[in-house]
């Protein structure tokens, strides 16, 4: 009996690989891992829809190699497992060449591990977290890392806002938010600044109250929250009605915040990857193709999901081939400028690029807006 | 406007400020566990009521909550959000909640009244998955989270202690409907019949009482109630999702348990308790041990008390 359900399912495996094998055929496949429901659906939507536009305008103008390329997109939930279980979809039944993923940190965190094991190249547009590449050398990123955003918060709020003492709220439990925490606290304490306060909270936690009268107490010139919009959201709300009336200053997760608060918000400070409002050439091009196709402006993930694309197919073209290995190598050679900026990789993988502030303000039609509040370079 | 009325708020609090002292930062924590703690009470009330008449924990009881949430959302949605609107949404979501509480009595509960209790609670499992995704499955609400329409910030401020419009308003309809649920429990016929039947089901046949009638009574006015508190909550953190019960249902079922399950005095005291141990062990311990110390004050009392703070103890008869 038991011999009979193994030969079963040794047949079944057979013709499934003789199925698979069948599929061989003209295209390239890329996959991307995107959250496109839960906490920051907002993000992976528009990453997964600029990733798409893309690869349409590349396969329009002939593919890559000769070759058309098949995107594969999975969802995961911004659930760490779900990417693990994703990831692996991609690499062992759809048998794609390069990953473009995860989305956020903790996520593109649980698959870097088995990328690097199993050679297949993958490039995070938006995980920001120090550590990401830290698994080997076919993980990429395409975007600046944490510690470059953190000493840009505290470098905006010493020099530009002249804050002289600091509050952090974060989550304990999220490698982005504890990553910034502890970049923004370094470089702002070297600055000559006090952090007077660091509370922290668990994901999926709704009441800040407790931490946020600690924090009153302290009596801060800004506070910092380094997280993502949601739950700055829900923090933001609690700030105010605690009676708390200071600057709020936040980091890329904050992306999007405008459509997802109210106007608790406004006055705050955030750094970005790219604004849509910058008079450069390639930001107007893509900005206008992707409101033009998807009827809304590009958030920054978008601008990266698209970056990161043209990196990787541009590396592919490169090399000549689909071997990993030469798609690697090929990727540590690009020099390029693309939309959020001149990309070169280091030799962590990470490309060095500046960072925009952006302020949060009531705009014509009394929705909230985002103005350009400045630069900072690396 | 309400950012003006809001500084001039927090300016006063501020100038006071400077005094803000050990004493002020203790009592505002205790504002925020009590605010916090009335909605953990109001949720654990529906607990203990479905408990203390069939004895099934009805774990689908923080998604009735969600449901209900979603159901104050969609009427404030439609209407701005004003007093009378924000009454409007109690009562539509209460009335909906009420119906889907006894909907699901019917269908999942009651065929498996006289079966073992562990096939009833499995079914509770069941119901309360069957809810968290058939929401997320639905497009009018769906996996993502929105953000629920609420007053605008207004902080009251008493010698240094701010108290938030919000949590004003969630501490008073808390307290109102509790003590509305007293009396129907206590002082009405339909109460009296719900405690005959909670107390022996079968001796409450026999003298005429409408058992089924008394069962969908109880489920109707729990999930009326979550409904209540889903809203509350939803006010005071005001995000919605499809998962947004869990947290709260669980805390809640904890604050059933340390009061006493099946008894209505012991939710509330309950609630109350977990609310204050959470606030002040974020205040003034540590954030992550919040929960620890929560379900840690659980595991003493039960240790001490095993039938809860006010549970009856029932000796077994040989």
């Amino acid at each position: 009996m038991k011999n009979r359900g193994f030969s079963l399912l040794l047949a079944l495996v057979l013709i499934g690989s003789l199925v698979v094998g069948c599929g061989e055929s003209n295209t390239i496949k890329i996959g991307t891992i995107q959250s496109i429901s839960g906490s920051v659906s907002t993000y992976g939507i528009q990453t997964r829809d600029a990733i798409k536009m893309a690869v349409e305008e590349i396969n329009a103008q002939g593919g890559v190699l000769g070759k058309q390329i098949e995107l594969i997109v999975e969802d995961d939930e911004a659930s760490p497992d779900k990417t693990t279980n994703a990831f692996k979809k991609l690499v062992a039944k759809d048998k794609v060449v390069a990953v473009i993923g995860a989305l956020i940190s903790k996520c593109t965190l649980a698959i870097t591990q088995e990328a690097q094991a199993k050679k297949v190249v993958l490039i995070t547009p938006t995980s920001t977290n120090d550590t990401v590449t830290d698994a080997g050398d076919y993980i990429f990123m395409s975007c600046y890392n944490d510690s470059f955003q953190g000493q840009v918060g505290a470098k905006f709020a010493w020099e530009t806002m002249k804050a002289k003492n600091a509050a952090i709220l974060y989550d304990i439990t999220n490698d982005y938010s504890k990553g910034l925490t502890e970049n923004f606290k370094a470089k702002f304490e070297a600055l000559g600044g006090t952090v007077v306060a660091a509370e922290s909270y668990s994901a999926g936690e709704k009441d800040f109250n407790a931490q946020l009268t600690k924090i009153k107490a302290t009596r801060p010139d800004i506070l910092f929250i380094p997280d993502y919009y949601n739950t700055v959201s829900l923090i933001a709300k609690q700030v105010r009605n605690q009676g708390i009336n200071i600057t709020m200053l936040g980091a890329d997760g904050w992306d999007e915040i405008t459509n997802n608060a109210g106007d608790e918000v406004l006055g705050s400070f955030y750094c970005n990857h790219y604004s849509p409002f910058s008079d450069d050439q390639d930001v107007q091009t893509f900005v206008q193709k992707y409101t033009q196709k998807y009827n809304m402006t590009p958030n920054a993930l978008a601008a990266l999901g698209y970056d990161s694309t043209y990196i990787l197919l541009k590396a592919i073209e490169r090399a000549g081939s689909t071997d990993p290995e030469m798609i690697k190598a090929a990727l540590m050679e690009t020099d390029d400028k693309f939309v959020t900026g001149n990309i070169r990789f280091n030799e962590q993988r990470r490309p060095i690029k500046s960072a925009v502030m952006l302020k949060i303000v009531k705009g014509a039609d009394g929705n909230l807006d985002t103005v350009y509040a400045g630069t900072v370079n690396p | 406007m309400g950012e003006l009325r809001f500084s001039h708020y927090s300016f006063s609090a501020m100038q006071r400020g400077e005094t803000m002292g050990a004493l002020q930062e203790f009592l505002q924590q205790m504002v925020n566990g009590v605010a916090l703690g009335s909605i953990y009470a109001l949720i654990a009330l529906g607990y203990t009521m479905i408990y203390g008449i069939i004895k099934l924990i009805n774990f689908a009881h923080g998604d009735i909550l969600m449901l209900g949430a979603f159901a104050g959302f969609f009427v404030l949605v439609a209407a701005t959000v004003t007093p009378l609107t924000f009454i409007a949404s109690f009562l539509v979501a209460m009335l909906i909640c009420a119906l889907i509480g006894i909907i699901i009595e019917r269908t999942c509960y009651k065929p498996l009244r006289n079966a073992p209790r562990i096939n009833a609670l499995i079914t509770a499992i069941g119901v309360s998955m069957f809810l968290e995704n058939g929401a997320r499955v639905i497009p009018q609400i769906g996996p993502n989270p929105r953000q629920f329409p609420t007053f605008l910030n207004v902080n009251y401020d008493f010698a240094g202690v701010g108290i938030s419009r919000i949590q004003a308003i969630v501490f008073l309809v808390s307290i109102a409907l509790m003590i509305v649920l007293n009396i129907t429990v206590n002082y009405t016929k339909i109460g009296k019949a719900m405690r005959a039947v909670s107390y022996d089901r079968g001796a409450a046949l026999l003298m005429g009482i409408n058992v089924n009638k008394i069962i969908s009574f109880t489920f109707a006015i729990g999930s009326a109630l979550a409904a209540a508190a889903g809203i509350l909550f939803a006010s005071a953190y005001p995000q919605v999702e499809p998962y947004m019960g869990i947290m709260p249902g669980l805390k809640a079922f904890v604050a059933a348990v340390l009061g006493g399950i099946g008894s209505i005095p012991g939710a509330m005291i309950g609630g109350f308790i977990m609310g204050i141990a959470e606030t002040l062990t974020k205040g003034f311990i540590s954030s992550q041990l919040a929960d620890a110390i929560a379900f840690g004050i659980l595991i003493i009392i039960l240790v001490v008390k095993p039938s809860g703070i006010m549970g009856r103890n029932v000796s077994e008869k040989v």
